[in-house]
């Protein structure tokens, strides 16, 4: 269970990656090229994402001076 | 030839993520998912679709990985120490997982002997000429938006990330 931020993150977009791989695989196989835009689109949104989390990740950083994870549970119940 | 080149970035790739998942110093870890980055797209580009892996170059290799590591060398982070979670969530997990990998295994042993490799699958569909054609015609409204949305994405980087709003 991983405590750094970015690293989540990271492992956010290599999902991404594995989704985008299966659609270009399948996209080729059937000679069909809806799916390699599918991949495009994704790729998109995931830069996008990626760009806000940062921000967000700095902004976690700039405030409390780490980015463990753990220690923002102020919403939990 | 071929079935070396994919398996050898296959594995590649596989081993990278494992290491970018277990790794201590996160530096390390982002820069094995770049080594990822890569081997995926070498797979694009086995599978010929040309557009897509050099995409993935400029895009997640060269622009995301980057942005990542930015934000890395901005931090002053030392390695990780232990995790004090409780095992549990991590043994559900394993659990988990080991149930969905039993189930691809079982799929996998369901396919029928009989799929041959399509012959007659046109090869030329990956190529940017075609890819551009089918994007300019029917998926010209996502496009478009997924520009705005890109907009959209820098404003609020911007917006967040400013010391004084």
């Amino acid at each position: 269970m991983r405590k750094n931020a970015i690293v989540i993150l990271g492992c956010v977009e290599l999902m991404l990656n594995s989704v985008n791989l299966l659609l270009a695989a399948f996209s080729a196989y059937k000679g069909d090229g809806h799916g390699q835009l599918l991949v495009f689109f994704i790729m998109v949104v995931a830069a996008a994402e990626v760009a806000v989390g940062l921000a967000i990740i700095a902004m976690m950083y700039r405030n409390t001076r780490s980015v463990d994870v753990s220690i923002f549970n102020k919403l939990r119940g | 030839m071929d079935q070396i080149l994919f398996f050898f970035v296959a594995f590649l790739a596989i081993a990278s993520a494992v290491y970018f998942v277990f790794a201590k110093n996160p530096l390390y870890a982002i820069l094995s998912l770049i080594v990822t980055m890569f081997s995926i797209a070498g797979m694009y580009i086995l599978l010929n679709a040309q557009f897509l892996g050099i995409v993935q170059i400029i895009v997640y290799a060269g622009a995301i990985m980057v942005l990542f590591l930015y934000i890395l060398m901005m931090l002053n982070l030392n390695k990780e120490d232990e995790s004090k979670k409780a095992s549990l969530p991590k043994f559900i997990g394993v659990f988990s997982a080991s149930i969905l990998f039993i189930g691809m295994l079982g799929a996998y042993k369901g396919l029928t002997g009989n799929t041959t490799v399509a012959n007659n699958i046109d090869q030329s569909v990956g190529l940017t000429k075609n890819l551009g054609r089918l994007l300019f015609n029917e998926y010209v409204l996502p496009f478009e938006l997924a520009s705005v949305l890109i907009l959209a994405g820098i404003v609020g980087a911007v917006l967040i990330g400013k010391k004084d709003l």
